[in-house]
C-alpha cells in the first residue's frame, strides 16, 4: 500500500462522505411513503384488535373504516381539542408535556350489534424499551371490552408474552372502578383472586414488564377520568 | 498481474473461496465470528433466514466495493472507509426491509443495524478484499455470508422446532398431535444461552468429523 498525501486523504474522505450522503438521502426519500404506510396499517391493526376484530394487512384499512366511526382529541379536563388529528398524536412526546397540555386521543368504534365502544391508546416503559397498547371500554366507561398490548424489545418467552392472546384475554370484562373509586387493573404475581374484577395473572419471569404494564394501564387511563364521568351511560 | 495468465471465472481455486466457509473455514464454527447475532436472531427460522440473506448481500457487495477501490484507499483511513461502506449498505438493507418486509424488520429490530458491527464483515474486508480483485472478493463474500447463514438456519431450525414446535411458523407438532400425547415445548430453547449450546454442539460434531480443525496442545 503506497503512501498518500494528506491532501489526497482529505479529498478522498470528502468525496466519499458526500456521495454516501446523497445516496442515503435518496433511498430514504424514495422509500419513505411505503414505510409510513406500513406503520399506519400496523396502528390500524392494533386499534382493531383492541375491539377484538381480527384483521390482516390487506383488510386492515377496510375494516378500520367500517368500525372506527370517529376519533378526536381531548385534554385532561375532558374538553375537546380542535385541530389535532387523533390518529397522528405521538403519545411518547405528549407524555413529556405537563398533564394539562397533553393531547389525549379517543377513538369511537361502532360494532355490528350497534354497541358504541371507546378506545384509548396507552404508552409506557417496559424493562428494555417502550410498551404500548389500546384498551376499549363499553359505554359504561368501566367494563373492558378488549385490549391489545405490544412491546419493542421485551424478553422473548418472558416479558414479551404481554402481546399474546392468553395474557390479553384475561382483561376482558374486567372493571376499572370499584364502588365509584378508580382502581384500574392489578397485574398480580402468581394467581389472581378468582372472580376478581380488577386482577389478572402476571407473567412468571416477567415481573418488571408486568408491573410496567399495570402502571401504564393505571396512569394512562387515569388521565381520561373526567371523560369517563361525563360520558358514562 | 499483467504477465500472469488470466484465471478462468470459476477456477478450482475460486470455487474453493465459495465453498470453504461452509466447512473447514466457517465464520461461526471455526473462526468464531458473528456469534452475537447468531444467538439473537435464531429463535425463529424466518428472521434467521432474512438475517442470513441480509448479511450475505452486505458482505458480498462491500467486498466488491472495497476490492474495486482498494488501490485508491489511503492505508491510514482504510478502516474508516471500510466502515462507511458497510454502514451505507446496512442502512440501505434496513430501509428496504422497513418498506417491503415490515414484519420481519420489526422482529429483527436492532439486529439489522448491528450487522455493521458483525465481525465477519470487517474481517473479510481487511483479510481478503483489501488484497484481491473484485470477482474473487465477491465469491469470498458470498461464501462467508452463506456459511454464516447455514449455521444460523441450522441453529434456528432446532430452536424453533424444540422451543415453539414449529418449522418456518408452521405448527408441525400440533398437526401431528404430539401435544395430545403430553409433549410440551421446551421453553429453554427460546432463551439465548441455548443458542450458544446449539452452536457448541455443531462445533463438536464438525470437529469430531474433521480432525484438522482440532487444536493440538
Amino acid at each position: 500500500m503506497k503512501d498518500f498525501s494528506n491532501r489526497y486523504i482529505f479529498t478522498f474522505s470528502a468525496v466519499m462522505v458526500v456521495s454516501v450522503a446523497i445516496l442515503l438521502s435518496l433511498a430514504a426519500l424514495v422509500l419513505q411513503p411505503r414505510q409510513e404506510r406500513n406503520v399506519e396499517v400496523e396502528k390500524k391493526m392494533n386499534i382493531l384488535s383492541s375491539i377484538n376484530v381480527v384483521s390482516e394487512k390487506s383488510t386492515a384499512e377496510q375494516l378500520y373504516d367500517k368500525y372506527i366511526r370517529d376519533s378526536y382529541v381531548i385534554n385532561s379536563s375532558g374538553k375537546h381539542v380542535e385541530g389535532v388529528n387523533a390518529f397522528t398524536v405521538g403519545l411518547r412526546a405528549e407524555q413529556k408535556k405537563p398533564l394539562e397540555e397533553q393531547s389525549l386521543p379517543v377513538f369511537i368504534a361502532v360494532m355490528d350489534g350497534g354497541d358504541t365502544l371507546h378506545i384509548f391508546p396507552l404508552e409506557g416503559k417496559g424493562l428494555w424499551g417502550p410498551i404500548w397498547g389500546y384498551v376499549s371500554l363499553k359505554p359504561d366507561m368501566n367494563t373492558i371490552y378488549g385490549v391489545t398490548f405490544d412491546h419493542k424489545g421485551e424478553t422473548p418467552g418472558l416479558g414479551a408474552e404481554i402481546n399474546t392472546t392468553p395474557f390479553e384475554s384475561q382483561f376482558l370484562e374486567k372493571g376499572l372502578y370499584e364502588n365509584e373509586k378508580y382502581v384500574a387493573i392489578k397485574v398480580v404475581k402468581g394467581r389472581a383472586t378468582p372472580g376478581s374484577k380488577h386482577e389478572v395473572d402476571g407473567i412468571s419471569g416477567g415481573t418488571i414488564t408486568s408491573k410496567a404494564l399495570e402502571e401504564m394501564v393505571h396512569d394512562g387511563l387515569f388521565k381520561y377520568e373526567k371523560y369517563f364521568t361525563e360520558n358514562r351511560k | 498481474m499483467e504477465n500472469k495468465e488470466k484465471e478462468p471465472l470459476f477456477s478450482a481455486h475460486r470455487i474453493k473461496l465459495l465453498t470453504d466457509p461452509f466447512g473447514q473455514n466457517n465464520p461461526i464454527t471455526v473462526q468464531v465470528l458473528g456469534i452475537c447475532s447468531a444467538l439473537a436472531v435464531t429463535v425463529k427460522m424466518k428472521p434467521a433466514l432474512v438475517m442470513a440473506i441480509s448479511v450475505t448481500i452486505v458482505v458480498a457487495l462491500s467486498n466488491v466495493i472495497i476490492a474495486a477501490m482498494r488501490k485508491a484507499i489511503p492505508g491510514r483511513i482504510r478502516i474508516i472507509v471500510q466502515l462507511v461502506v458497510i454502514a451505507t449498505l446496512v442502512i440501505l438493507v434496513d430501509q428496504f426491509l422497513k418498506a417491503f418486509a415490515f414484519d420481519v424488520s420489526k422482529q429483527l429490530s436492532v439486529f439489522v443495524g448491528l450487522i455493521i458491527t458483525n465481525c465477519i464483515l470487517m474481517g473479510r474486508l481487511e483479510a481478503f478484499a483489501m488484497a484481491n480483485d473484485p470477482w474473487p472478493s465477491f465469491l469470498d463474500g458470498l461464501g462467508n455470508g452463506a456459511g454464516y447463514g447455514l449455521i444460523l438456519v441450522i441453529v434456528s431450525f432446532f430452536r424453533e422446532l424444540l422451543g415453539s414446535g414449529s418449522i418456518m411458523g408452521y405448527p408441525i407438532f400440533e398437526k401431528i398431535g404430539l401435544y395430545k400425547l403430553g409433549y410440551e415445548d421446551n421453553g429453554m430453547m427460546i432463551v439465548p444461552p441455548m443458542a450458544l449450546i446449539t452452536v457448541g454442539l455443531i462445533i463438536w460434531v464438525q470437529r469430531s468429523r474433521n480432525k484438522n480443525l482440532q487444536e493440538t496442545r
